[in-house]
């Protein structure tokens, strides 16, 4: 044989029309240029709105409810019963109700749109870096390098903990939240009411809107009150009173409820503030006395109840450690874009394999 | 990262990231930050000890510095509460101004002490705040002993939150 008679098949006229790749060629330039914010490729379970400004867990929970009541109840209170109060006391209830109404709404929402101290996730090299360190403490071969590290605290053993998701040891004080999937500094709990983890940098908004509400509630739950025991005393009784103004039995009901739960917790926080503890070290005992023989003692607080509050409260605000807004590297190509290009150079790799073949069938044709 | 990543290749045009070598926190003084100054082995001979104890030393003060609580701290805090927090939308906190001073002196610690000796520090607030990266960068020409990179360059990048 002459010359083979065989023709080099282009692999480009085997793609489908739909995906030629000088079709994807500009869409995967127009997504390079497009830079991505890496609040979009957060890996923990959180939502994000205004491009990464404000932050909120996942699932909502209740917060919808919370705002609902808030403004549903001061609503009426300002509608119903303010402008009898007005005429018949003084100016400053309405007043006094505005202040405290525009404080529970602004802690509320930063409660709710701030970061809590949420912790980033180890990247490869540090994790692969806290892996040999752990195998390398491990001297036994039968089991498992234990995953925890004792540390000294002001003279009190901390134990931390390897956090599995974030691949990290977690810093004292920091846990992980199993409905955020992230880890949080300074962890105090996942309030459903708010709809996002309480923790280092959310603290002092979520004590503040309790403390806040709870006096909101009580202000208006005796403002509703002494409206009520004023209509009565001038008309025809307390049923008269109720129908003149039944906004005002919403009121009450609403705040009687509240008030239980609200001025407890409120109360329960303060004492928390003032110890230095937080709402996880407290129901997993912690620093209690009790647990055996050795006299557990907190190691963060700074054994003054002012100081505490002081610290807890008006301490320096720490910054977020997830950067939401910041760019992500030119060379973290998304993977819409690799998935698009995946026939490119497989046809690319078919295409010389096919031009060796072709090469060995030639020389061998001519043999 | 990746931004200094290529000021190194700029300053260095054959140097290529060998390995990182990562200074963990020191929580022997509570949750406040706090960076080992334990020289690491890995990095014998391409630094001197004393001007890596100086960098982490000078970190750590400060961060003490963004921490501390003092009058001036409590009365932002009080400010803030009172205006129901409003003021934290609009104003830079003290701990945000002493991480911009932090980021800058990163970046002049790389370009006067680091860089010349093929080694790269990132901003422990890149990380999380959790460790002190270290990259370790091998010339490309010679084999496995430190580069000879000029000092001066553009900027590294120190990103904010």
């Amino acid at each position: 044989m002459k010359n083979c008679e065989y023709q080099q098949i282009d692999p480009r006229a085997l793609t489908s029309p739909t995906a030629t790749p000088t079709s994807t060629l500009p869409l995967a330039n127009k997504n390079v240029q497009r830079q991505r914010r890496k609040w979009e490729v957060f890996p923990g379970r959180n939502r994000f709105f205004c491009d990464g400004r404000i932050i909120v867990a996942r699932q909502s929970g209740v917060l919808p409810l919370t705002l609902g009541l808030i403004l549903i109840t001061s609503g009426l209170f300002f509608i119903f019963d303010c402008p009898f109060l007005v005429a018949n006391l003084t100016v400053f209830i309405p007043v006094i109700a505005g202040v405290l109404f525009v404080f529970v709404v602004f802690s509320l929402l930063h409660t709710s749109f701030t970061d809590p101290g949420i912790l980033p996730r180890a990247l490869p090299e540090e994790a692969a870096d806290i892996e040999k360190q752990i195998d390398n403490s491990g001297s036994s071969s039968y089991r498992p390098p234990p995953r925890t590290k004792e540390i000294l605290i002001n003279d009190q053993v901390v134990k931390l903990k390897y956090c599995f998701t974030c691949k990290m040891f977690r810093p004292p004080r920091t846990s992980h939240c199993s409905l955020c999937d992230n880890c949080v500094e300074r962890f105090d709990h996942h309030c459903p009411w708010v709809g996002n983890c309480v923790g280092k940098r959310n603290y002092r908004f979520f004590y503040t809107f309790i403390v806040s509400l709870s006096f909101l509630t009580s202000f208006i739950f005796g403002c509703v009150i002494t409206h009520l025991t004023l209509r009565a005393q001038g008309g025809n009784g307390i049923l008269s009173a109720v129908q003149q103004s039944p906004a005002s039995i919403v009121e009450l009901v609403v705040c009687f409820f509240s008030i239980w739960s609200i001025l407890g917790l409120s109360g329960f926080h303060t004492y928390l503030v003032a110890s230095n503890l937080t709402t996880n070290e407290d129901i997993k005992g912690s620093w209690s006395s009790k647990r055996g023989a050795e006299d557990y003692k907190n190691p963060y607080s700074y054994n003054n109840i002012f100081t505490n509050c002081c610290v807890v409260l008006c301490g320096p605000m720490p910054p977020s450690l997830i950067d939401r807004r910041g760019f992500l590297p030119a060379d973290e190509i998304p993977p819409v874009i690799t998935t698009e290009q995946e026939l490119p150079p497989f046809m690319a790799k078919n295409d010389t394999n096919m031009e060796d073949t072709c090469q060995d069938f030639a020389l061998s044709c001519t043999g | 990262m990746a931004s200094e990543f290529h000021n190194l290749q700029e300053l260095c045009p054959s140097a290529s990231l060998a390995t990182k070598v990562f200074i963990q926190r020191d929580y022997s003084d509570g949750t406040s930050c706090k960076f080992h100054t334990k020289f690491p082995p890995e990095l014998e001979g391409r630094i001197e000890r004393p001007l890596l104890e100086e960098t982490v030393k000078t970190l750590n003060g400060f961060y003490r510095e963004a921490e501390r609580i003092s009058g001036h701290a409590y009365l932002e805090g009080c400010l803030a509460c009172a205006t129901a927090y409003i003021i934290y939308l609009c104003l830079d906190t003290r701990y945000e101004k002493v991480l911009k001073k932090i980021s800058s002196y990163i970046q002049e610690q790389n370009e006067k002490i680091f860089a010349p000796r093929g080694l790269l520090i990132t901003d422990p607030i890149e990380r999380g705040m959790r460790v002190i990266e270290i990259s370790v960068f091998e010339d490309g020409g010679s084999s496995g002993s430190s580069s000879s990179c000029s000092g001066s360059g553009s900027p590294a990048g120190g990103s904010t939150r």
